[in-house]
């Protein structure tokens, strides 16, 4: 008796162990992201969260950015530029499959670029690709890009998720199932729920070391902790309650990634609506706004100032933060030159994040103060999108900007804050013209002061990427370049 | 009843008394927040966030340096104006039509203004009440319209009620003999008559109109900030419960031991005024 119980003692030890010897070698993970993404194809719309679930994962492109934000070689091994600056020769590398086992070559490139760049194209970047004059298929191997115009950031650009190489052959259905040459192919997609991803066994690059991959979407911040305290999901992007990073930053579950973003998040400001369209009352509003304030109240403390609308990070930036000064006495002073003393009444339009809602109450005291009243409305994404960013129906809002190396927006005359300023889009063209890195810098640095002595927009701060992780997992990426969950070299350590 | 009596008998009641005392702590306190609050609610103080209960700030501080035993004061008024002015409007016209279609009992009149009722009160309060600021835009006077709506069938069917038993008696028939209209026999004898019920229900639909005002704050169709509310402020502290739980908990309370005063509050009063239970006591 007493011998049989030993036995079944040992032999429950045994199985508990093997039990954990087999959840230490884990290889499915599960990744909590706050927008579910409305459908899968990065080429036909502008939202971020396509971008996080299929860059580098599923999808690729020519060139493409590593982890710290530098331009590396995607599908394309290597490339000549003519000297001129107008012919870009691409060498493919050989023995690339899509998930659907085609093979992609240089037919796909052309068919790619042809149409993210073609008349009827959806593509939300298409300006990614306006100095593309043609696309040639020189082999299967090497494509010829020629261009109108020099470009200097023609291989910045291609690297973008909206400019990834799909086939012809899957392209109709690329929204609910897309076909990739990453490492990782889809799998299944519960609306409303989750994606899932599986490895590709036939990557032509290093394997992914996981198997399987869970984009779980979480829009409610309270669920969101929830969800990571009790481990059900693995890793979360973009935090969206940067007030309990201190509580996982103190438990050794878990580890705190802080890392930089393109975001620069902005008070955007409708500059054709009377009376922000005067500089004095712009200038006044970012004067009257206190930085470190926000960054402290709404972000809990994360986040980098900036004075105007470039990544802290960049080396072209200049810091402006000078310019715009807390200073509420100046403020006034400028309101009454505008003709406003007493002050006047906007709107302020909030998108859901945490930086905009709290933010903007933020904002509105510190506006208060110089006696600008505003009247905030809480607006989801789908009708911010609307009446604010399509609709120009707002006077102020607040958002952040994340995709990568944006200042061009401002050369658009029709973009949502309607900043028409002939000068400054003379600044892009020259600056689209130029490939010499240190002229390209000089020409950057005139455009971020441009727009910061022009009061565009309300500059705030640079988003931090905060990303939430089991303590386990290894091999994420910090900072966050564009927006991406790369999950090629992510593991689980013992 | 003479009013030493009556004053006995209230005094007597206590949950009644628990209830008034509740009841005008807050009264008490959003009224005086017109004239003094401890801090401005308005002036935020980041480096001080998140303190907790101090001498200086009797219930600590919300995220954004804020004062929140001044924000609980302020709240209160948002809290209490936007349930008395629904409340107000349920009767204003809930009332009428109750009377109205008790008078014409069983005739068209009756049935249209009870099937509208029914009509009404076939929808869940809450889900049309977000319809309704969804659609007009959320701001503390769609939250008002839309408990307001919904507190009419209820001071309608209790008015009908109440006047149908009422028709049936001697005296309303000694009226109809003299010579009064309907209109006049609804209003100089049959109101005052429902007056005591309608007074209970208002108290009731009073604590629910709160409810309700919390709620739409909570999921952001209330009152809009920087205006503090306790349904909001419930809302901002969701995340930071577990560093700050006085952000939650003082609003929290405030909401509970408001209703609670409310609801004990309708209790007592029903027992004191409705006649039956009066007679029962005895």
């Amino acid at each position: 008796m007493r011998r049989s119980w030993r036995k079944m003692v040992s032999a429950a030890a045994a199985l508990v162990l093997a039990a954990g010897a087999a959840q230490a070698q884990r290889t499915d993970i599960t990744v909590g992201m706050q927008l579910e993404p409305p459908h899968l194809d990065p080429t036909s719309a502008a939202a971020g969260a396509i971008d996080q679930v299929t860059y580098a994962n599923i999808f690729e492109g020519l060139t493409r950015f590593a982890s710290d934000g530098s331009i590396v070689p995607g599908l394309a091994e290597s490339w000549e530029i003519s000297d001129d600056g107008l012919v870009y020769t691409f060498r493919l590398r050989e023995g690339v499959k899509f998930h659907d086992g085609t093979t992609m070559d240089a037919e796909d490139v052309k068919f790619s670029l042809d149409r993210a760049r073609g008349e009827e194209s959806q593509n939300a970047q298409k300006a990614l690709f306006s100095a593309i004059s043609e696309v040639n298929v020189i082999d299967p191997l090497t494509v010829e890009i020629r261009l109108s115009q020099p470009n200097g950031n023609l291989l910045f650009n291609l690297a973008w998720g909206d400019a990834v190489i799909v086939a012809p052959e899957s392209i109709d259905d690329i929204k609910t199932n897309p076909v990739g040459t990453g490492p990782f192919r889809f799998s299944n997609w519960v609306q409303g729920d989750r994606i899932e991803i599986v490895k590709n066994p036939d990557y032509w690059g290093t394997p992914a070391r996981l198997d399987k991959a869970t984009f779980k979407f979480i829009s409610d911040p309270t669920a969101a902790f929830a969800a990571v305290m009790a481990e059900d999901v693995d890793v979360f992007t973009g935090f969206p309650a940067p007030e309990n990073l201190a509580q996982f930053e103190a438990d050794p579950r878990f580890q705190v990634l802080v890392g930089s973003t393109e975001g620069e998040t902005i008070l955007s400001t409708n500059n054709k609506m009377p009376p922000l369209d005067d500089v004095r009352v712009r200038k006044a509003i970012a004067h009257a706004i206190d930085r470190q304030a926000i960054i402290d109240g709404a972000m809990f403390g994360y986040g980098t100032p900036i004075g105007t609308h470039f990544a802290p990070h960049n080396p072209a930036y200049v810091d402006l933060t000078g310019l715009s000064q807390y200073d509420p006495e100046l403020s006034k002073k400028l309101l009454a030159e505008a003709g406003y003393p007493d002050g006047f009444t906007t709107t302020l339009k909030l998108p859901p994040p945490s930086y905009a809602r709290r933010g903007g109450e933020i904002i509105a005291a510190q506006l208060a103060a110089v006696g600008i009243k505003v009247e905030i409305t809480n607006l989801e994404w789908a009708q911010w999108l609307e009446e604010v960013f399509r609709g120009k129906d707002y006077g102020l809002t607040i958002v952040s900007h994340t995709e990568p190396f944006d200042i061009g927006i401002y050369a658009r005359p029709d973009y949502y804050f309607q900043y028409d300023n002939p000068a400054f889009q003379g600044l892009m063209e020259e600056l689209n013209a130029t490939t010499d890195p240190t002229k390209r810098a000089a020409i950057l640095g005139a455009a971020q002061a441009m727009i910061a002595k022009d009061y565009v927009n309300g500059y705030l701060f640079q988003l931090a990427a905060l990303t939430v992780a089991n303590a386990k997992v290894a091999g994420l990426w910090a900072n966050a370049p564009t927006q991406a969950t790369d999950l090629t070299a992510v593991y689980w350590k013992e | 009843m003479a009013g030493r009596g009556w004053m006995r008998a209230a005094l007597s009641s206590r949950s009644l008394v628990l209830g008034a005392v509740l009841t005008a702590l807050f009264v008490g306190a959003a009224v005086l927040s017109f004239f003094w609050t401890p801090h401005d609610v308005a002036q935020m103080n980041i480096p001080g966030k998140l303190q907790p209960p101090s001498a200086v700030h009797w219930f600590g501080t919300d995220h954004f340096g804020r004062d929140i035993f001044s924000m609980v004061m302020v709240g209160a008024r948002t809290s209490i104006a936007v349930a008395l002015v629904a409340v107000g409007i349920g009767m204003a016209l809930g009332v009428p039509l109750g009377l109205a279609a008790a008078a014409r009992a069983g005739g068209l009149l009756d049935e249209v203004i009870m099937r509208g009722n029914d009509l009404v009160f076939a929808f869940p309060a809450l889900l049309i009440a977000i319809l309704i600021t969804a659609v007009f835009g959320a701001s503390a006077l769609n939250a008002i319209i839309a408990i307001g709506i919904f507190n009419i069938p209820v001071f309608a069917r209790l008015s009908r009620g109440g006047a149908l038993s009422l028709w049936k008696r001697e005296y309303i028939l000694a009226a109809r003999v003299s010579g009064k209209g309907a209109v006049r026999i609804s209003l100089e004898h049959i109101l005052p008559n429902i007056a005591n019920l309608l007074i209970v229900q208002g108290t009731i639909q009073f604590s629910l109109g709160i409810l309700a005002e919390a709620g739409l704050s909570y999921v952001g169709l209330g009152a809009q900030p920087p205006t503090p509310s306790w349904g909001r402020m419930l809302a901002d502290a969701q995340t930071l419960i577990g560093i700050a739980p006085h952000i939650a908990i003082f609003p929290g309370l405030a909401i509970v031991l408001t209703v609670l005063g409310l609801n004990l509050m309708g209790d007592g009063l029903r027992d004191l005024l409705d006649p039956r239970l009066r007679r029962a006591r005895r």
